[in-house]
């Protein structure tokens, strides 16, 4: 088994809430990619098994959903909003500015694994603009200082 | 000016503790509710309030509630809408990580008038603080016996659940999110029939947007008559607006309906950031159509934004500045409507692909003669013509940005450059 026994309890009690078992899935799906960082199919079966619905059933709705990564991404996964309310102020001089100081270009992943760096639609943060998220946090109104202090203290707590 | 009432305690950091809610009069109309009233009498004072739904589509909510079949036997559901994912707007995300009781008591107040045993809110996947702040407010609520089995010894029972999503603007369309519940991909369902008839697994279901549903505790604490003496005619009570982009103090300010544009921009806002002249605003999330600088006394309320030509949406108010490219704003918005079409129906998923094309190509200088007019010619098939209102989403800026901007798509295509360059740097 991939999924941890704290992952897989989760799953087990999440289940049980819903009146109809496959509404399980998405909460399932989510359990695993905060455990793993992205999806993939080994992750599809164990689902499979333990809410006992298909697997196609686990993939075909896995897949529609954009927030999981299907690869392989760093430690940290950068999600800069570049839409409107973001890119008004300067979303794209933030991705450039990280693409910079990460010495990568949008879409790549750190020779150390450390950060993958990915622009996305609107996350809901447009009157703290602009902003990003990495992993699970947000990082909102962001300055040249802040991006620095977070990346220094994202590299130090690794 | 700011006319408080849902976020009148947001800003008090102890508000997501139950304590500290009931200190400040939290679940005092769920037990009025459940010990006082009758559903239809909850339904009646609803509807007398005038509240709207406040995710987009301002339908009467106490209507709403009332489409539920009396005779169907199968349960009822109850359904919060917290996916906002309508780009500009981020209100009930504060409503849902800074005053999560409210919420959980206006679902169980709603869920009581509709006859339903399980409430489910729907919280965007990204939102991961605000779904922490409602579990924990679920939670809180389950260990002081207001919610789950004999509610406050009356012998109502309701649970809820809170549900997140993956990253998915369509589900914030209400049969998108259905089946996303059910564990579904999120794609639309074709109506009839609308949830209130067959729903969640089939049965008759009530979608609510957050802020409608957090509105309800203090109708039923004050009154409908109360609530509907706010605002407009039509248009009744407060409302939130999320102002965002060219402004000097962006943020979310909850206004009494019908309060005007200017007094949300120039007085609250601050007015243009770094003094620039304004062009163009979005009023009601980047679907809504366009105004121009000369509209800005526009009441903001249903009936008004209608008749200056556009929508007041979910409440979020993008000001954009002299510096910026209408083409560039309308790549942006086409390309995320098109990553967002669920792929059901063609006219919005081949629809918006070709849109994006065109309008991309003309932003990169090799747009060609007659763009402009197959643009118009495809959102002419496009809207109205869609399962769900995705399509129209999509079409709406980008019709009214030709519209009100024609000569810069014109120049646009004729000098292969944008007429001002939108080059925004971050502090």
């Amino acid at each position: 088994m991939i999924l941890n026994e704290k992952s897989v309890a989760e799953i087990k009690k999440k289940m049980v809430r819903y009146p109809r078992r496959k509404s399980a899935r998405l909460p399932a799906i989510t359990v695993a990619y905060r455990q793993e960082g992205h999806l993939h199919g080994e992750l599809y079966r164990e689902i499979s098994q333990i809410i006992e619905i298909p697997v196609i059933d686990i993939a075909t709705a896995a897949s529609f959903y954009t927030m999981f990564p299907k690869e392989p991404v760093g430690k940290f996964l950068i999600q800069v909003c570049h839409n409107i309310s973001c890119a008004l102020l300067g979303a794209d001089s933030l991705i450039g500015y990280l693409e910079e100081k990460l010495g990568i270009k949008k879409g790549e992943t750190t020779e150390d694994d450390m950060f993958t760096l990915i622009s996305v639609e609107c996350l809901g943060g447009c009157t703290a603009a602009p902003m990003m998220q990495i992993n699970d946090e947000f990082y909102e109104n962001l300055t040249h200082e802040k991006v620095d202090k977070i990346l220094e203290d994202l590299r130090n707590k690794a | 000016m700011e006319k408080k009432i849902l976020t009148k305690y947001v800003d008090d950091p102890n508000q997501i503790n139950i304590d500290t809610y009931l200190s400040h009069g939290g679940y005092k109309a769920l037990e009025k509710v459940l010990k006082e009233m009758k559903p239809p009498e909850v339904i009646e004072e609803v509807k007398k309030s005038g509240v709207r739904g406040r995710g987009g589509a301002g339908f009467p909510a106490g209507v709403k509630w009332g489409f539920i079949p009396k005779d169907n036997p199968k349960p009822r559901y109850l359904v919060c809408n917290g996916d906002e994912s309508e780009p500009g707007t981020c209100k009930d995300r504060v409503l849902m990580e800074s005053d999560p009781h409210s919420v959980v008591e206006g679902m169980a107040i709603s869920s009581y008038a509709i006859g339903s045993h399980l409430a489910f809110i729907y919280n965007r996947g990204e939102f991961a603080y605000p779904a922490r702040m409602m579990e924990k407010a679920v939670e809180e609520a389950y260990e002081k016996g207001y919610l789950g089995k004999n509610i406050l010894g009356t012998g109502y029972d309701l649970d809820m659940i809170v549900h997140t999503g993956g990253g998915a603007y369509i589900c914030g369309e209400e049969s998108s999110q259905l089946n996303s519940i059910e564990g579904e991909r999120g794609m639309s369902r074709m109506r009839p029939p609308f949830p209130a008839v067959a729903g969640l697994y089939a049965c008759p279901t009530i979608v609510n947007n957050v802020e409608t549903l957090a509105a309800v505790p203090f109708i039923i604490n004050n009154g409908g008559d109360w609530y509907a003496s706010m605002g407009t005619e039509k248009s009744n009570g407060t409302k939130l607006f999320s102002l965002s982009g060219h402004v000097k103090n962006p943020g979310n300010y909850e206004l009494e309906l019908g309060t005007p544009l200017s007094v949300l921009i120039n007085d609250l806002g601050g007015g243009m950031l770094d003094g620039h002249k304004l062009k163009a605003i979005i009023p009601g999330g980047s679907s809504t159509p366009m105004l121009l600088p000369d509209q800005i006394d526009v009441k903001l309320d249903y009936e008004s934004l209608v008749e200056a030509g556009s929508m007041l949406g979910s409440g979020a108010v993008i000001v954009i500045d002299e510096r910026t490219c209408m083409v560039w704003v309308a790549e942006r918005l086409i390309h995320f409507y098109r990553h967002e079409s669920c792929g059901k129906c063609t006219p919005c998923r081949d629809g918006t692909g070709w849109l994006e094309q065109l309008i991309s190509r003309i932003e990169r200088g090799e747009g060609k003669p007659g763009d402009i007019e197959k643009i118009e010619s495809l959102c002419g098939n496009i809207m109205g013509r869609t399962v769900c209102p995705l399509g129209d989403a999509a079409v709406m800026p980008i019709q009214s940005s030709i519209k009100l901007f024609r000569d810069e798509w014109e120049y646009h295509i004729q000098n292969k450059k944008c007429m001002v360059k939108s080059e925004f740097a971050f502090k």
